[in-house]
C-alpha cells in the first residue's frame, strides 16, 4: 500500500501588486491626488491671475451700486439706487416667471399635440407629426432668433400700432394691454378664490369617499367649476367691483399707460413653449403607447365607454410613464430659458452672468452663483421626482 | 300526433316571416368610407379636420409662393431682391445665399487655404461613413481613424503654422520608430514578451513573420499614410498658420460637434464606469461631476469656460478663444454621454459579468472585451440622440462670440450689400434646412439602428 504524500498547498500568496483591495485604494488615492492637484493649481493660478489683473475677489460686490437699468422687472429696480444683489433677484424672478408660464403652456400644447399624433384623424395626426419633427430638429436658438427677429421685430412702430379688440395694441415694443388696477377690496376676492379652491378639494375628497361607499357619483367637474368661478364672482360684485383698468392711450408718437409686455419676453415664451411642447408631445405619445392594448380591451369588456376608459384606465397608467421624462423636460425648459441672453430678455444669465460679470469682472463668483441657482432648482426637482417615483412605482410582490 | 310546424310552435318569440332586406351600406370600403371613418367620424373630429385643412390651405401656398415661385435665384447685390427694382413681388432672396455660400461654409478662412478645410471635410465624411455604415469592413481601424488620426490631422491641417509642423515632424518620427520596432519584432517576436502575455505571444510566434502583429502594424501603416500625405502637402503647398479667429461657418459647427463626440465618448465611458464602480471615492467624484454638469445650462458652462478657464491656467498658457468653448462643450457632452452609457451597462445581464470573471478576466479586460462592446451597441440610438442634441446646442457658442454657422448667417444679415426685407426670412430658412437635414438624417439613422438591433426580438 502506497501512501500518496499529501501535499498541503497553501494558496499562493499573491503579491500586493495584484491584491484587488490594495489596487482599489491605490487607484482612489491616485485619482484624489490628481483631482486635488488640478484644483490646487487652478486655484493658485486663479489667485495669481486675479492679482495680476487687479480684480477683487469675494462677494463684496453684492452690495455695490449696479448703475444699469433693466426693462422688465418684477421688483423695484433702478440704475441709481439698486445694487448688484438686487439685480440678481430681478434676473432670477424673470427666469422663474418665463419658466413657470412656459411650463404651464408647453404642458397644454404638448399634451394636445401628443394626443393628436395618436388621433385616428389622419390630417390631424400628420400635422402633429410635422410639427414635432420640425420643432425637435431645429436648434432652439434659431427658433428664438426667428420669433424675435423675424416675427416680432418687423411689427409696426408705436405710431402705427396694430389695435386689437379690448384696447390691446401690438407694436415692435411689445404687447400693450390694459393694466388691471386692484382696489383695496380686491383682497376679499382673492380670499374667496382660495376658499372656493379649498371647498372644491374638500368636496372632491368627500364625493370620492361617498362614491367608494355607495357607488353614487356626483357631478364633480360642474361643482368645482361653479365654486371656483362663482364664489369669487359673487364676492367681486358684493365688494362693489374693486377692479379697474388703466387703458393704453394712443398718443401722437407713442402709447401711454397700460401694461407693456416686452417683445423679448414674448419671443422667449413662444420659443420655449413651442420647443418644449414638441418634446412633451413625444413623451405623452410614448406614455400612452406604453399602456398595453389589453388594458383598453379589458375596460371595454367591463362595459366602460371611451371617455371613462381613457380617464380611469389609460391615463392613470400612462402618467406613471409620462411623469419622470416630463419633469426632465420642465427642467430643460428652465435651463433653456438661459438662452434669453441671445435675444436680450433680462433673465438671470443676461442680467447677472452678462452685465454684472462684465461690470465687476468677478467671473468666479458670478458664474458660481449662477450655476448654484440652476443646480438648486435641478436638485430640488429631482428630489421631489424621486419621492413621487417611490410613491407611484408599481407595488410588486 | 302533433304537427310540429312553424305555425303552431309553442315559442311566442319565433319570427314567422323574413325581414325585408336592408339596403347595402353606402360604403364600407374605398376612399369615401375611409374619409368618413377617419376625418368626419364625429362633430369634434370634423371640426378638427376643417381647422387643420384651413391651416394647410392658408399657409402652404403662401410658403411655396414665397420660397419658390416669387423667389429670386440669381443676382449680384440687394437690387436683385428689391420689389420696386425688379418690378414684381419678391419672395425669398436665394441669390443672397448663393453669394454668401462660401462664407457660410468656411467663415473668414483665407480663400487660398480652403483646400485644407476640404481635405478635413473629406476625412470627416470618410470617418463617419466608415463608422456608421454597417457594411464597411475593418471597424476597429475605422475607430482608430476617427478618434485618433482625424483629430490630429484636423489640428495639423486647419491650424497649420510652425507649431503644427513641428508636431507633425515629431509624430512622423514616432511613427517611423514604431514601424521599425514592429519590423524587428516581426522577425524576433521574443522581444515582445515584456508587454505581451506568453499565451498571446505563442499565437503570434506560430504565424509567418509578415503576418505577426498585423493588427498593430496596419494601424501604424494607416497613420504613416495619413501623416505622410499631410507632410507632402505641407512640403509642397505650405501650411501657413490660420488663426482660429478666422474660422467660421459650418467648419466651426462641424468642428464643435466632432470635438464633442470624439472627446465625450471616451470620457463618458470612463465616467459611466466610474459611476458604477465599487470604489467609493471614484464613484463619488463621477456622480458629482455628472450631476453637476447635468444640472446647469450649457450657457453657464460656456461662460465658465470662457471667463474662468483663462484664470485657471498660467497666463502664458491662456487658451485660445475657440478652444475654451470646445472644452466646455466636450465636458458638457461627456456628462450626458455617461448617463446614456450607464443605461447600457445596466442593461447587460449579470451573467455576462460573472461569465467574464469566471474566465479569469480582470476588470479592464472584462470591460473591454465583454461588457462595453455589448453595452455600447445597445445604446447607439441613445448616443446618436445625444449627438443630435449636441449638434443643436453647438449654436450656443454664438453667445460667447464664436462664428459658428448660425452666427455667420446673423452676421450677413446686418451687411448692407444684401439688406432687403426678405433677406432675414431667407437666411433663417437656409439655416433651418441645414439643421433639419442634419438632425433629421441622424434621427433616421438612429431609428434604423434601433430596428436592426431589435431584429432578434421580432417575432
Amino acid at each position: 500500500m502506497t501512501t500518496i504524500p499529501t501535499e498541503t498547498r497553501q494558496p499562493g500568496k499573491a503579491s500586493l501588486l495584484y491584491d484587488p483591495k490594495i489596487r482599489g485604494y491605490a487607484y482612489q488615492i491616485l485619482l484624489l491626488a490628481v483631482v486635488g492637484f488640478l484644483v490646487w493649481s487652478a486655484a493658485s493660478n486663479a489667485i495669481e491671475n486675479l492679482r495680476a489683473q487687479k480684480i477683487a475677489s469675494g462677494f463684496g460686490f453684492w452690495h455695490n451700486a449696479a448703475g444699469f437699468d433693466v426693462n422688465q422687472k418684477l421688483i423695484p429696480f433702478s440704475a441709481s439706487g439698486s445694487t448688484y444683489g438686487q439685480a440678481f433677484y430681478v434676473g432670477l424672478l424673470n427666469t422663474l416667471l418665463v419658466a413657470s408660464i412656459g411650463i404651464v403652456l408647453s404642458t397644454f400644447l404638448g399634451f394636445f399635440v401628443g394626443v393628436a399624433r395618436l388621433s385616428s384623424n389622419w390630417v390631424l395626426a400628420k400635422l402633429a407629426m410635422i410639427y414635432v419633427e420640425v420643432i425637435r430638429n431645429l436648434p432652439l436658438l434659431l427658433q428664438l432668433f426667428f420669433w424675435y427677429n423675424a416675427v416680432l421685430k418687423p411689427l409696426p412702430d408705436a405710431r402705427n400700432s396694430i389695435a386689437l379688440p379690448g384696447s390691446i395694441f401690438l407694436n415692435n415694443r411689445g404687447l400693450i394691454m390694459p393694466n388691471p388696477q386692484f382696489g383695496p377690496a380686491f383682497q376679499a376676492v382673492v380670499v374667496a378664490f382660495f376658499l372656493a379652491a379649498f371647498a372644491a378639494i374638500a368636496f372632491y375628497i368627500w364625493s370620492k369617499r361617498q362614491q367608494e361607499r355607495t357607488g353614487k357619483q356626483y357631478p364633480n367637474g360642474l361643482i368645482t367649476l361653479g365654486l371656483i368661478l362663482g364664489l369669487p364672482l359673487i364676492v367681486y360684485f358684493l365688494a362693489g367691483q374693486p377692479l379697474s383698468f388703466d387703458l393704453p392711450q394712443q398718443g401722437r408718437f407713442n402709447l401711454t399707460g397700460g401694461l407693456q409686455i416686452y417683445p423679448e419676453f414674448v419671443a422667449l415664451l413662444i420659443g420655449l413653449t413651442t420647443y418644449t411642447a414638441g418634446f412633451i408631445a413625444e413623451v405623452v405619445r410614448a406614455g400612452i403607447l406604453a399602456v398595453s392594448k389589453g388594458q383598453t380591451e379589458a375596460a371595454n369588456a367591463l362595459g366602460l365607454r371611451a371617455g371613462p376608459t381613457l380617464k380611469l384606465v389609460v391615463i392613470p397608467q400612462a402618467m406613471r410613464v409620462i411623469i419622470p421624462p416630463l419633469t426632465s423636460n420642465y427642467l430643460n425648459l428652465t435651463k433653456n430659458s438661459s438662452l434669453a441672453v441671445a435675444i436680450g430678455y433680462p433673465d438671470l444669465v443676461q442680467v447677472f452672468t452678462g452685465t454684472v460679470l462684465n461690470q465687476t469682472g468677478q467671473a468666479v463668483e458670478v458664474v458660481a452663483i449662477t450655476m448654484a441657482v440652476y443646480l438648486t432648482i435641478s436638485l430640488v426637482t429631482s428630489l421631489f421626482m424621486n419621492i413621487y417615483n417611490k410613491r407611484m412605482a408599481l407595488v410588486e410582490r | 300526433m302533433t304537427d310540429a310546424t312553424i305555425e303552431n310552435a309553442p315559442y311566442a318569440f319565433v319570427r314567422k316571416e323574413t325581414l325585408p332586406q336592408e339596403s347595402p351600406p353606402l360604403s364600407v370600403a374605398g376612399p369615401l368610407a375611409w374619409i368618413r371613418a377617419n376625418l368626419f367620424s364625429g362633430p369634434v373630429n370634423s371640426l378638427m379636420t376643417l381647422v387643420c385643412v384651413y391651416i394647410v390651405v392658408t399657409s402652404v401656398p403662401d410658403l411655396v409662393r414665397f420660397y419658390l415661385i416669387d423667389a429670386v435665384w440669381s443676382g449680384a447685390n440687394r437690387d436683385a431682391c428689391l420689389a420696386d427694382k425688379v418690378g414684381r413681388p419678391v419672395g425669398a432672396c436665394w441669390a443672397y445665399i448663393a453669394d454668401r455660400f462660401q462664407y457660410f461654409i468656411y467663415g473668414s478662412y483665407p480663400i487660398p487655404q480652403r483646400w485644407r478645410v476640404n481635405i478635413v471635410f473629406a476625412m470627416f465624411a470618410l470617418g463617419i461613413v466608415w463608422l456608421l455604415w454597417d457594411r464597411m469592413p475593418l471597424k476597429k481601424v475605422g475607430f482608430f481613424f476617427f478618434f485618433v488620426l482625424l483629430p490630429i490631422s484636423a489640428y495639423l491641417l486647419l491650424l497649420g503654422g510652425p507649431a503644427a509642423e513641428g508636431f507633425l515632424r515629431t509624430l512622423l518620427i514616432l511613427t517611423f520608430a514604431l514601424m521599425a520596432i514592429y519590423l524587428v519584432l516581426s522577425f524576433v517576436p521574443g522581444l515582445a514578451r515584456f508587454w505581451i502575455g506568453p499565451a498571446f505571444l505563442a499565437v503570434e510566434e506560430a504565424l509567418p513573420p509578415w503576418k505577426r502583429f498585423y493588427r498593430v502594424k496596419r494601424l501604424i501603416l494607416l497613420s504613416l499614410v495619413v501623416l505622410g500625405v499631410i507632410a507632402i502637402l505641407a512640403d509642397s503647398a505650405g501650411l501657413p498658420r490660420v488663426d482660429t479667429g478666422l474660422w467660421g461657418g459650418m467648419v466651426v459647427t462641424f468642428l464643435i460637434s466632432a470635438v464633442g463626440i470624439v472627446f465625450s465618448l471616451p470620457l463618458g465611458v470612463m465616467l459611466a464606469l466610474g459611476r458604477r464602480s465599487r470604489l467609493p471615492i471614484i464613484q463619488f467624484l463621477s456622480v458629482v461631476f455628472i450631476e453637476f454638469v447635468r444640472g446647469v445650462p450649457l450657457i453657464t458652462v460656456l461662460f465658465m469656460a470662457n471667463t474662468m478657464l483663462p484664470l485657471f491656467v498660467p497666463q502664458e498658457y491662456s487658451p485660445d478663444r475657440l478652444l475654451r468653448p470646445l472644452v466646455g462643450v466636450a465636458l458638457f457632452a461627456a456628462a450626458y454621454m455617461a448617463e446614456v452609457i450607464r443605461g447600457g451597462l445596466q442593461a447587460i445581464p449579470k451573467g455576462q459579468y460573472e461569465g467574464a470573471m469566471s474566465l479569469g478576466l480582470g476588470y479592464w479586460s472584462m470591460m473591454r472585451l465583454i461588457i462595453l462592446p455589448q453595452a455600447l451597441r445597445i445604446v447607439i440610438p441613445g448616443i446618436v440622440n445625444t449627438f443630435i442634441g449636441l449638434f443643436k446646442d453647438s449654436t450656443l457658442v454664438t453667445i460667447v462670440g464664436i462664428f459658428d454657422f448660425l452666427r455667420t448667417i446673423e452676421a450677413t444679415l446686418v451687411d448692407p450689400t444684401w439688406a432687403t426685407p426678405t433677406t432675414r426670412a431667407t437666411g433663417y430658412a437656409f439655416a433651418a434646412v441645414f439643421y433639419f437635414l442634419c438632425c433629421w438624417g441622424m434621427s433616421r439613422y438612429s431609428i434604423a439602428v434601433e430596428q436592426r438591433l431589435a431584429a432578434g426580438q421580432r417575432r
